[in-house]
């Protein structure tokens, strides 16, 4: 579409090549200067930061690496760590499991539908401050209508939000409640696969299984792609969740997330420079995760068409 | 049952005959609904509780076993919750950000994605690179920096931090707004080119009246955004009296920690704008979604 428009430039209407630019240039502006103040500078400045000692009220202090070699000798860090890679690795896999699941029963021809599209995907527009304050009371050990429901079937009622070993299970279970918003998604896709591709097995004798396993699972494994990079980039912000059922910034290990433990160093005990090397610590973990999906990814996504 | 085990065999086509079949009712449209509906029960139960809780009185709360409706319903839990923290001026600093941050993305978003998807100049393609990267960047990697030169500005505990970055577009509505167009004719643009409109003028008279569907999904998502924002304000507003809903919520949670039927009526409160929003703009919600289905 810009050899149109270059066409027009040539023949008509006169417009160098440099003018177009400085245009261009001009309606980008907001968000070429925001980028520039808001996003790249604080980026480089903040690998600066990292390798002082900042409080805030006295100016940075130069100290080299030794915040580097101090976080890789901090318990927290490591707590923090485990505790936001068990969240991206087992809780983004059953989210993105359930948003399919999801998805596949929102694309059955019925009647009605759109009621069901919208039941599932409400839970997605719920603040998460107050999905978790609904939260805490579903899951009180005592008067919660979950554990009271488990009692009666006769089946273990886990203290949720105060047994370290259930802590992490009741903020996937938070996220399941969410996953009609990946569903609609997920939707969408099913929705963009040719309906001819089944006739076509169907002809061939192919079982449902074999369908949604050679067709379905093929054509949505761009989306899968996409959403199993912004999930796992999500897990290791998780905060607003565990900052509310955790009662403020200080909660038990088992909570303590990467974002939260990140926020802690920062903004309550004004260690900047300290928390600006977790956040370093943080980018490099997202882009080699990043790397490592997209190159895995050459297995099993697959582009149709084009 | 047996009749049901006997249509599995048939394929997706069903001729009329087969239809009356009564196995094969149940099997195409008493079984979907019936999935659907256990589903969705789940899905809709925590609100219902949540209503339901936010009507029982103190001690009905704590009845065991419990009551699925509350006998007396206390209303009055909702005057208490609103009168016990500083309500309506929490939702008013909360609606006064959701405009600015709605103006600051609608007057911005889409001037860029105009530049990026329209405005044929070198360099586009390398910014629309770098608007899709920063979306994957973690904010906790720039938040310390942003938050110093806020602090060195004087600007903490200000609304300015929470308002001014609308002001150079998000990349996600740069992303959509982009897309959506991509899909307008080039003809069109170029018309108007021939006739010597100005850049600025094609814009803002043929474009811009063209994107009200995907303003709509923007001013929604900002809305929403802005309406829920927990780390901002945590992070920038000192005063109470400068608060966000969020943030006076959670101060709420902590000075009531156990009276859970003021919780969850004050937690109704908060929800209630977000659902009558989305019932409202369901349909934006709905393309933004597909829209990224289609990012690969």
């Amino acid at each position: 579409m810009g050899k149109v428009a270059l066409g027009v430039n040539n023949r008509k209407y006169r417009m160098t090549n440099k003018r177009w630019t400085l245009i261009g240039l001009a309606f980008a502006s907001p968000w070429i200067i925001g980028f520039l103040c808001f996003t790249a500078y604080p980026f480089i400045v903040s690998f600066y930061y990292s390798l002082t000692s900042y409080d805030l009220i006295n100016s940075p202090k130069w100290v080299g690496f030794e915040n580097y070699a101090e976080v890789m000798k901090d318990t927290n860090f490591y707590k923090a760590i485990k505790n936001t890679f068990f969240m991206a690795i087992i809780a983004v896999p059953i989210n993105l499991f359930s948003s399919l699941m999801i998805a596949l029963i929102l694309n059955l021809k019925v009647k009605g539908i759109a009621i069901y599209r919208t039941i599932y995907y409400l839970p997605s527009v719920i603040p998460a401050v107050a999905g978790a304050m609904l939260w805490s009371w579903l899951l009180n050990p005592e008067y919660g209508i979950i554990d009271i429901v488990l009692r009666a079937l006769g089946l273990p009622d886990p203290a949720w939000l105060s047994d370290p070993s259930f802590t992490k299970p009741a903020l996937i279970l938070m996220g399941l409640w969410g996953s009609g918003a990946g569903a609609i998604i997920y939707l969408a896709a099913l929705q963009g696969i040719p309906q001819h591709y089944y006739e076509a097995a169907s002809l061939d004798g192919a079982n449902v299984w074999q369908k949604f396993r050679y067709i379905t699972l093929p054509a949505l494994s761009p989306v899968t792609l996409f959403q199993l990079i912004m999930g796992l980039i999500g897990a290791f912000q998780i905060f607003t969740e565990s900052f509310i059922l955790m009662g403020g910034a200080e909660g038990g290990p088992d909570m303590l997330f990467y974002a939260v433990y990140l926020y802690q160093q920062a903004f309550v005990f004004l260690k900047m420079g300290y928390a600006s090397a977790l956040a370093w610590v943080l980018f490099v973990i997202v882009i080699l995760i990043t790397i490592g999906v997209f190159k895995s990814s050459i297995r099993w996504v697959y582009y149709g068409g084009e | 049952m047996a009749k049901l085990k006997h249509s599995n065999l048939s394929t997706i086509q069903v001729s009329e005959k087969e239809n009356k079949d009564i196995g094969l009712l149940v099997k195409q449209k008493i079984l979907p609904h019936l999935l659907l509906i256990i589903v969705g029960s789940i899905f809709l139960f925590p609100f219902l509780w949540l209503l339901s809780s936010s009507l029982k009185s103190p001690e009905e709360i704590f009845k065991l076993p419990p009551d699925i409706f509350p006998k007396d319903m206390q209303f009055i839990n909702y005057e208490n919750a609103i009168s016990a923290i500083p309500f309506f001026r929490y939702i008013l600093n909360t609606l006064f950000l959701c405009a600015v941050n709605i103006l600051g993305q609608v007057i911005s978003a889409p001037l860029i994605a105009y530049s990026l998807a329209k405005i044929p100049w070198k360099g586009r393609n390398i910014i629309f690179a770098i608007v899709v990267a920063t979306m994957i960047l973690p904010p906790q990697v720039t938040m310390i920096p942003i938050y110093i030169i806020f602090a060195k500005l004087g600007w903490v505990n200000t609304y300015l931090p929470l308002t001014i970055g609308a002001f150079f577009g998000a990349p996600f509505f740069i992303f959509l707004i982009r897309q959506f167009i991509m899909g307008i004719p080039d003809d069109l643009l170029d018309a108007a080119r021939i006739d010597g409109a100005s850049e600025f003028r094609i814009y803002w008279q043929i474009v811009l009246p063209l994107l009200k569907p995907v303003l709509a999904t923007v001013v929604l998502f900002t809305f929403m955004w802005t309406w829920t924002d927990f780390l901002g304000p945590l992070i920038y507003l000192n005063d109470t009296d400068k608060w966000t809903i969020t943030v006076g919520l959670q101060g709420f949670l902590q000075d009531h920690g156990a009276q859970w039927e003021l919780l969850m009526a004050a937690a109704a409160i908060f929800t209630i704008p977000m659902i009558i929003i989305y019932f409202f703009g369901q349909k934006y919600f709905m393309k933004a979604g597909s829209t990224m289905s289609g990012f690969k």
